[in-house]
Parts: C-alpha cells; sequence; structure tokens
C-alpha cells in the first residue's frame, strides 16, 4: 500500500509516499525559514498562508517524481497536532477532504510519534522495546517504547525544550533563527572553556530543565568582551553541557529501564557533538544507539507517512469526517497497535 | 454539469451541490465546528443526490475574505478535493456571495448592495455589488480592507448587507448619507449562492486548478519584521 504523509505542524511544508513493503518511496520539503527569519521567528498566520500555497504543488511534484497517481494511493497520513492551530489544519483539511475524494483512508498522525518512528527509515531499524529521546524545539522527553503506541512517560522537561533553549542562546549570541544549527556550527570553532552546570543531574529522577542554562548562558555573555572567539567558547560550553545533561539523564534511564537500545531523535538529535556524546555514553552501557539520518531529524513528511503507514495496515483508521487538528496532544494517549 | 461548493469564511458553514439544473445545501451557524461539519455535510448532499465524488465535474468555494482560519479551511477543502478528482474549481468572493443571498430575495427596485463585514482590529470588508441583466451579482470597483468610516462608494443607492452593519452602522450610515436605503446585517454568505455563482463563473471560463484555488485575505500585512520593529 503506497501511503501519502503530509507534515504541516510548523514552518516546514513536507510531503512524503511510504510504501508498506517496498519501503520510503520518495520525500520532498519546502522550508519556511528564511521568510520567518526577517521576523525573528515563526509568525503563525503567514506560516498558515504559505503552508496553503505550497502543499498541493508539492504533493504534485511528489506523484510525478515517484511515477505514481492519485489511484495508486492506499491511504494519507497527515499531521494532526502537536503544532501550530492554522498550520496544523491546513494540512488536515487538504489530506482529509483529498482522502474523501479518492474514498481511501485518512489518519491522523501525532508529530512526536513520528519523530519517534523516523529511525525505522534507516537501514537497520531498532526493534522494540528501546528507551526514546525526543529533543526538538517543543519537546524534550524521555519515553520507554514497547510497541508503537505503547509509551510510558519517564522525564520531560519542566521549562524549556532544548530546541528552545538552543534557540533562545543562540539569539543572545546574534546569531539568526533558527539559532540551533548556528550555535552548533560556531560551537565547533570554540572549546569548553566556561563550566556551564548541568541541569537536574545532581538528584535522582529523569525530568530536564534548561531555562537555567539559557540564564547562566546571558550572565556569562554579559560579562565577556563578546569577541568573536569568546562568543564561539560560549557556544561550545553551552552545548557540552546540554550533551553532557542529556547522556547522564539517558545513562540513568538505560539503567533504570534495563533497556539496551537507545532512540534519539527530533530536531536537535542532528546535533553532531550531541550525537557524539550520547553514541560514547551508549557504548559505555553497551546499549545500540540508533538515529535518523541528519534530514529526518527535523520535521519531514517521511515519518509521518511511515506513521501513518503502520497504523493503516493495522487497520487504525481513528476518525470519521472530521478534519483533526490538535494543537495540544499529549502522545501518551495515543492507541497501541501490535 | 454536477458542481460541489462551499463556504466557510463566516461563522455560518455551508456546502451545496448543483446538480439537474437546482441545487442543494446544508447549512448550519456553528462557530467554530466547520472542521467537524463541512466533511459529513458535503457527503451527505452525495447521499442524497446519488452521487460519487468522482461523478462531480467542478468545485467552488468562498474565497474570501472573512476569517483567515475560516477562508483557509474552505481553501484546503476544496484543493483536496480537486486534486484527488483532478477537477476545475472556480474561486467566488464571499462578498459576492453575500450580494447574491440579498438578490436572490428580494426583487425590489434596488439592485445595489453595500457589502460589509466586520475584518476585526477597527476595519471591515468591502466591495459593492449590483445586480446585473441576468440577475447576478457583478462587483462594482475593488473590494478593500478599510476602517468603515472611510469607505468609498460610487454614486447609487442601495442597501446595506452584512455583519459589518451591526457593528459600525454609524460610521456606516454617516458615511454613506443619502445614498443608503437601508440595511440588513443579519445576512451570511452561503454555499447555495458560492454555487450559483460557481456555476456562472464556470460558464465564463473562470475555473483554475487545484494550486491556483487561493485564499483572498485583503489584509496583507499581519506582521512586523525585526527591521519594521526596531524602526518604530
Ligand atoms: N544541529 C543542531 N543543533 C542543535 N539544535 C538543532 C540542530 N538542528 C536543529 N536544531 C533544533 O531543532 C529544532 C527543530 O526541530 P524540529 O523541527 O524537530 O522541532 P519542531 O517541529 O519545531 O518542534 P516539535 O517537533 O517539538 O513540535 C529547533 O529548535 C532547532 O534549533
Ligand atoms: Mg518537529
Amino acid at each position: 500500500m503506497y501511503v501519502l504523509g503530509i507534515e504541516t505542524s510548523c514552518d516546514e511544508t513536507a510531503v512524503a509516499i511510504f510504501h508498506s513493503n517496498k519501503g520510503l518511496v520518495h520525500h520532498l520539503l519546502y522550508s519556511q525559514i528564511d521568510m520567518h527569519s526577517e521576523y525573528g521567528g515563526v509568525v503563525p498566520e503567514l506560516a498558515s498562508r504559505d503552508h496553503i500555497r505550497k502543499l498541493i504543488p508539492l504533493v504534485k511534484q511528489l506523484l510525478q517524481e515517484s511515477g505514481l497517481v492519485n489511484a495508486d494511493l492506499g491511504g494519507i497520513a497527515y499531521t494532526a497536532g502537536p503544532g501550530l492551530m492554522g498550520a496544523l489544519l491546513v494540512g488536515a483539511a487538504t489530506a482529509r477532504s483529498m482522502a474523501w475524494a479518492l474514498q481511501i483512508p485518512a489518519v491522523a498522525v501525532h508529530h512526536m510519534e513520528g519523530h519517534l518512528l523516523a529511525p525505522m527509515l534507516e537501514d537497520k531499524p531498532p526493534q522494540f522495546p528501546f528507551l526514546a529521546l525526543l529533543i526538538s524545539g517543543g519537546h524534550t522527553l524521555l519515553v520507554h517504547v514497547n510497541g508503537i503506541g505503547q509509551y510510558k512517560l519517564l522525564g520531560e522537561s519542566l521549562d524549556d525544550a532544548v530546541g528552545e533553549a538552543f534557540d533562545k542562546t543562540a539569539k543572545m549570541l546574534g546569531l539568526g533563527y533558527p539559532g540551533g544549527p548556528k550555535l552548533s556550527a560556531l560551537a565547533e570553532l570554540g572549546t569548553e572553556k566556561i563550566r556551564f552546570p548541568r541541569p537536574m543531574t545532581d538528584r535522582p529522577g529523569l525530568d530536564f530543565s534548561f531555562s537555567g542554562l539559557k540564564t547562566f548562558a546571558m550572565n556569562t555573555i554579559n560579562a565577556s568582551p563578546k569577541t568573536e572567539q569568546d562568543k564561539a567558547d560560549i557556544a561550545a560550553s553551552f552545548q557540552a553541557a546540554i550533551a553532557d545533561t542529556l547522556s547522564i539523564k539517558c545513562r540513568r534511564a538505560l539503567r533504570q529501564t534495563g533497556l539496551n537500545r537507545l532512540v534519539v531523535a527530533g530536531g536537535v538529535s542532528a546535533n553532531t557533538q550531541i550525537r557524539a556524546a550520547l553514541t560514547l555514553m551508549a557504548a559505555g552501557e553497551n546499549a545500540d544507539i540508533f538515529f535518523p539520518r541528519a534530514q529526518f531529524c527535523t520535521d519531514n513528511g517521511a515519518m509521518i507517512a511511515y506513521a501513518g503507514c503502520q497504523r493503516l495496515i493495522a487497520g487504525q483508521i481513528i476518525e470519521g469526517q472530521a478534519i483533526t487538528a490538535r494543537p495540544r496532544w499529549p502522545m501518551m494517549e495515543l492507541s497501541a497497535i501490535d | 454539469m454536477k458542481l460541489l461548493a462551499v463556504e466557510t469564511a463566516t461563522e455560518a458553514c455551508s456546502a451545496a451541490l448543483f446538480v439537474a439544473g437546482g441545487i442543494l445545501e446544508r447549512f448550519e451557524i456553528a462557530p467554530q465546528q466547520h472542521t467537524k461539519l463541512i466533511l459529513p455535510m458535503i457527503d451527505s448532499l452525495l447521499a442524497e443526490a446519488g452521487l460519487k465524488p468522482a461523478d462531480l465535474d467542478a468545485l467552488a468555494f468562498g474565497c474570501g475574505p472573512g476569517s483567515f482560519t475560516g477562508v483557509r479551511i474552505a481553501t484546503g477543502v476544496i484543493q483536496g478535493i480537486a486534486f484527488g478528482l483532478d477537477i476545475p474549481v472556480v474561486p467566488v468572493s464571499t462578498l459576492a456571495a453575500l450580494a447574491q443571498g440579498f438578490f436572490n430575495h428580494n426583487t425590489a427596485e434596488l439592485d445595489v448592495v453595500f457589502a460589509a463585514m466586520d475584518a476585526r482590529l477597527g476595519e471591515i470588508f468591502w466591495g459593492v455589488y449590483q445586480r446585473d441583466s441576468q440577475g447576478f451579482a457583478q462587483l462594482i470597483g475593488q473590494e478593500v480592507v478599510t476602517p468603515a468610516s472611510l469607505v468609498v462608494a460610487p454614486e447609487l443607492r442601495g442597501i446595506g448587507v452584512g455583519s459589518a452593519w451591526s457593528v459600525y452602522q454609524d460610521e456606516l450610515q454617516l458615511r454613506l448619507d443619502d445614498k443608503l436605503s437601508y440595511f440588513e446585517a443579519q445576512h451570511l454568505p452561503s454555499a447555495r449562492t458560492v454555487a450559483k455563482l460557481g456555476v456562472h463563473g464556470f460558464a465564463q471560463g473562470l475555473a483554475v486548478g487545484a494550486e491556483l484555488a487561493m485564499p483572498v485575505y485583503l489584509r496583507d500585512k499581519v506582521a512586523k519584521t525585526e527591521l519594521e520593529r526596531k524602526s518604530v
């Protein structure tokens, strides 16, 4: 079965086709980053306007380049949440009504389940059960995963998400939006000269807190002579603290759960230093570690097509004809498939 | 010809089917419920007519102006169906649909409508429509988003129609003075009139492909860039 996946939850319009036997067929992405960067961040109304301009042309190109026609599709998966309401609605309305026109099922996909399952698109996908660290622009989650939809929340951020901390610190360093990748590039030119705190690592538990790091970064920047080298050193120090904190918590979670597989996904999992730190930690714990390829760490259509396909195969057409958009949608509410 | 139309730009949510020379409609005033209602409405129209989606020949939608989100729901739904079935779409102005609704029910000699809907932020969506010889609403001049006190109207006597006439009746009456005959604020645009104008537009060659079926917002500046914020 060919499944079309549509992702419009934030500032990328992304589409993909996944086949239940053949795997990923094709994927395309249009990023709105250039438009939003003029505004210093995502403007929700402009994001919605751009999605509705770009979505159908992108789907058209996707099918053409895949050598497929509408009639080949067996289902349509779309991101129903969490995300920006107006942006989600574009994907949901278009996907749901296209499915109606073709009289095929549509399935509402949870964006974070998409991220979580992105490593399944790689050559050596992880087997269940595993520990998942989801680190993105809006989420920092440690989840015990027994199967698709079988999630137990072990820990989460009590304040800023990791990606948010990256973006805010990058802004303070005068880097543009979105700051994560830019801060990471700058960190390459510096060394860990300043010891940033490792928040909440000195007490038990698997929750995170990153807003303190942001404040520490602010004070450090203000106190420094602000040369390019200072900035690079601050970036490197900040990034090292994040990598270290994530490693400490993941090690703790692996030991606590007895799991021996770790999946890391979400936009921040594209960060090379974080990947390296977690890989080293996992080796020390005799655990296997799995990442998506870099382009599937951030938002993409492939992960949505994949997640939707799994739910469709399991016969989970979880809606009637309502166009579903849920800006807030706890991942733990998802139902299990076997 | 079988044409399906939707209109979701205001608190009214409606779908209509032009088939066998007549129009079937589903219409509900249901703020925030459009996403739940619109596809079931469409489905029940086709069921009543004994049609499958693939039997449709063309589509029409109220493309705005109106609630940005509401207009995008109609646009998304229509783009999805149009692309899925590979059939053409006629975009129909929501203000034209509003005016057409009035013309349909009023055969009085007054053939001009001052269509005006609340646009929030102290502004209204404004368009002047005239009934043409065949009874269709035809735009005079341009549709604009404007403060009510600054609307521009041609030297014609007409009737005020639409929600802005309850919110800004004083400003509008003052501005239009004796060009205004009377006003009726309670009218809402409906898919029935979108279908009627859609069929007409189709005959005039105004249909486009799915990817060109676009919303009309009128208000284009919705945020300040970092540069603009700094220069204030
Ligand atoms: N190399 C990198 N290093 C650090 N952060 C990065 C890197 N690449 C991307 N990011 C961060 O990842 C985030 C974007 O990831 P993603 O697209 O998964 O988030 P989102 O979709 O906005 O949020 P969510 O998935 O939680 O709804 C941004 O905060 C960005 O700065
Ligand atoms: Mg994301």
